[in-house]
């Protein structure tokens, strides 16, 4: 006689069990501690807090060595633990233009107040593989990867920025941003919140659509990298025309304020590391408006250029509505852009999959079979 | 054992609150969806977020918490989700439908009728009935504001016309106090007629879309139908080999390599029940036949199935 499966619970037990076994692999090599991933995983922990939503070095860097280096599933259990956590309130809007640099590049101009300061960046590496660090020894620094420069020989262009010797130590130094310096001429926009409201919190609250820019640019800071990367990719082949120039990227740390309401003045909280990327984009005019440049803007935290860079075409691509651009391709569509930027969301629902449709496959089954019943009816009559 | 490092059942009782409201306004009006402010769950978005909310908002000490899948206790989410609520909570977690005062599911309705004191929670994956017919929840908010349902209606004459029936075997739309066209979740069109005038609170969640909405206890829920081509639901030609049950929704399990078909209940608790109280089924499988591969008067009982 048949007896129905059983044992959901002992077979859950079970796969914790291997899945313990494969996150820690091999028992005879040292296992990686999470101040380990901390300082020389970095880059992978900025974006685990960028998408996680959380600026928590140690806590990013428990999820991806609890996630076995899987950096969607990292990002997950920083969201869920993130949930948890009350909200105090609003900072203080971040200024960027004090700022502890790490790096800063403009694309547009040569020479700009404050100076370009080429910093960590594996733009001008070649991309190979450095077998000192193979040998488990460190880098011998002669490679390009190690010395962090560009190699001799390699071409300059216009964008290849002027190395900086000295790095700015001094926090808080003041460095312009080339976006103020554009709009003091007239030459770009600077776009006002439509009202004195302040902004949504998409953490709290469902995003609708039509979104406000500024919810809009919650949903792409803790939007997937490489999502934002394909669709900002996307509008550089043609599918929405941005002609952008990075007018400025920079990288560095800056302070985050907060007025406590029993005080009333402003507190230093705490230092921030975050990426910033302003995207100068062409804007021939319409009728309202004098021909002038238009910006598309990134953020997110650590280092992350790449992600801020393609989130600031994004932006840029999604304000259509807002400058009476016609609205042709998938770049420019906000609800099809913001709904499936979430790779939390994305991943969960795509992975549902594997969850049991029995049921509905029943159902399906039950349909199919009564349609291939009536069908053979059919042929019959006709013969 | 409840886990002291969390508040109960998981959520803080801020945001519970919040759902609470929410579901308020569903229940005010049956069958519209309520966008909700979803949090991430230490779940997977589309495994059960928006049921595992509204569990976590209601539930109280003195309840009894039941969890199916398929509808079934011992499926895996099922038993995964339970065993949260009993970590995070610490209530009872029962496996019969009677005893138990809310019920989260996933894709059925116990086969049991359910009572006043009971709520079922729902977990809906595309809270949106016209979600494949306009992706759009902008046009579709617009839609359900002005009542405009020609597109789902359409969609099912296409199918009529096409096939000579509803392609829609489970998440088949229903009206709800003839108001709000509403998706009842992937539950098979079987289980449709018991959301109608059911004495127990109906609740859905759709965590990952953000949308909460409601049934009130005795409500009418109408299938969309057309009166030449009444709504009807599955029929089994076996009964469940089990427990023999007739009325039952049933599994089908392929048990040999030939292909041969064992039906048996899906709602497992009902067919525990119907076991206990004497009810034995064939214990057979069966073999099925194409119905286009051999002529239906040509099948001898022993043939296998082709293909």
């Amino acid at each position: 006689m048949y007896v129905a499966v059983k044992g959901g619970a002992a077979a859950i037990e079970s796969s914790w069990r291997l899945l313990e076994t494969q996150r820690r692999g091999d028992t005879g090599i040292a296992a990686l501690s999470v101040a380990q991933i901390r300082e020389q995983l970095s880059l992978a922990v900025d974006r685990v807090m960028s998408e996680g939503s959380l600026y928590d070095p140690e806590l990013a860097a428990l999820a991806i060595k609890q996630a076995s280096g899987d950096l969607m599933e990292a990002i997950f259990l920083l969201r869920a633990y993130r949930t948890t956590l009350p909200r105090l309130g609003y900072a203080v809007p971040l200024d960027t233009a004090r700022i502890a640099l790490v790096r800063r590049i403009s694309a547009a101009f040569k020479e700009v107040p404050g100076g370009q300061l080429l910093g960590p960046t594996y733009d001008y590496t070649q991309r190979l593989l450095d077998f000192a660090l193979l040998a488990e020894g460190e880098s011998t620094g002669a490679s390009p990867v190690a010395m962090n420069m560009p190699p001799a020989g390699l071409d300059a262009t216009p964008t290849v920025p002027s190395e900086r010797t000295v790095a700015p130590e001094t926090p808080c130094a003041t460095v312009p941003r080339i976006n103020d310096l554009l709009a003091r001429e007239g030459l770009l926009e600077t776009p006002q919140p439509f009202d004195a409201a302040p902004p949504g919190d998409l953490t709290r609250d469902p995003l609708m659509f039509p979104a406000d820019r500024a919810l809009r640019l919650q949903a792409l800071a803790r939007g997937d990298e490489g999502w934002l990367l394909a669709m900002g990719y996307s509008t550089q082949r043609g599918y929405a025309n941005s002609h952008p120039f990075a007018g400025e990227i920079r990288r560095g740390f800056v302070s985050i304020e907060l007025v406590p309401d029993e005080l009333g003045f402003t507190v230093d909280i705490g230092d921030l590391e975050v990426t910033e990327c302003q995207m100068i984009n062409q804007f021939n005019g319409s009728r309202e408006a004098p021909p002038q440049f238009t910006q598309g803007y990134g953020l997110a935290f650590g280092g992350a250029e790449r992600k801020t860079m393609a989130m600031a075409l994004v932006d840029r691509s999604l304000r259509a509505d807002e400058l009476g651009e016609p609205r042709v391709a998938p770049a420019q569509d906000e609800e099809f852009v913001l709904s499936h930027a979430d790779n939390v969301e994305a991943s969960g629902f795509v992975q549902h999959l594997k969850l049991p449709h029995y049921v509905d496959f029943q159902a399906e089954l039950e349909l199919v079979r009564k349609l291939r019943a009536a069908h053979a009816e059919l042929i019959k009559e006709a013969a | 054992m409840m886990d002291t490092h969390y508040n109960f059942a998981f959520l803080d009782e801020r945001t519970k609150k919040r759902i609470r409201r929410a579901l308020l306004k569903a229940v005010a009006v049956p069958g519209y969806q309520v966008p909700f402010g979803s949090r991430e769950m230490p779940f997977a978005y589309g495994w059960g977020t928006g049921g595992v909310q509204i569990t976590a908002s209601l539930i109280g000490l003195s309840d009894v918490l039941k969890v199916i899948d398929q509808g079934a206790d011992d499926t895996t989410n099922a038993v995964n989700i339970r065993r949260f609520f009993a970590r995070t909570t610490g209530v009872t977690t029962t496996e019969k439908t009677r005893e138990a005062t809310l019920i989260q599911t996933r894709h059925r309705i116990p086969e049991m009728p359910l009572t006043e004191s009971q709520i079922l929670v729902y977990q809906v994956p595309m809270p949106e009935p016209m979600s494949r017919l306009e992706p759009s929840r902008r046009e579709t908010i617009k839609m359900h504001a002005l009542s405009e349902y020609g597109l789902m209606h359409v969609r099912l004459y296409e199918d009529i016309a096409q096939l000579g029936a509803i392609s829609r075997a489970y998440d088949y739309p229903v009206m709800v106090n003839e108001r709000y066209l509403m998706s009842p979740s992937p539950i098979p069109k079987f289980d449709n007629p018991k959301m109608h005038m059911n004495p127990a609170l109906q609740l859905f969640g759709a965590g990952r879309e953000k949308r909460l909405y409601a049934i009130p206890p005795y409500t009418q829920v109408r299938s969309l139908d057309f009166e030449d081509h009444p709504f009807e639901v599955q029929r089994w030609d076996h009964a469940c080999a089990l427990c023999g049950a007739s009325e039952s929704y049933l599994d089908e399990m392929i048990v040999d390599d030939a292909g041969s078909r064992l039906f048996v209940c899906s709602d497992s608790d009902y067919c525990e029940e119907r076991r206990d109280a004497g009810h034995v089924g064939t214990q057979q499988a069966v073999t099925l036949h194409d119905a286009l591969a051999t002529p239906p008067e040509a099948v001898t009982p022993n043939e296998q199935e082709a293909a």
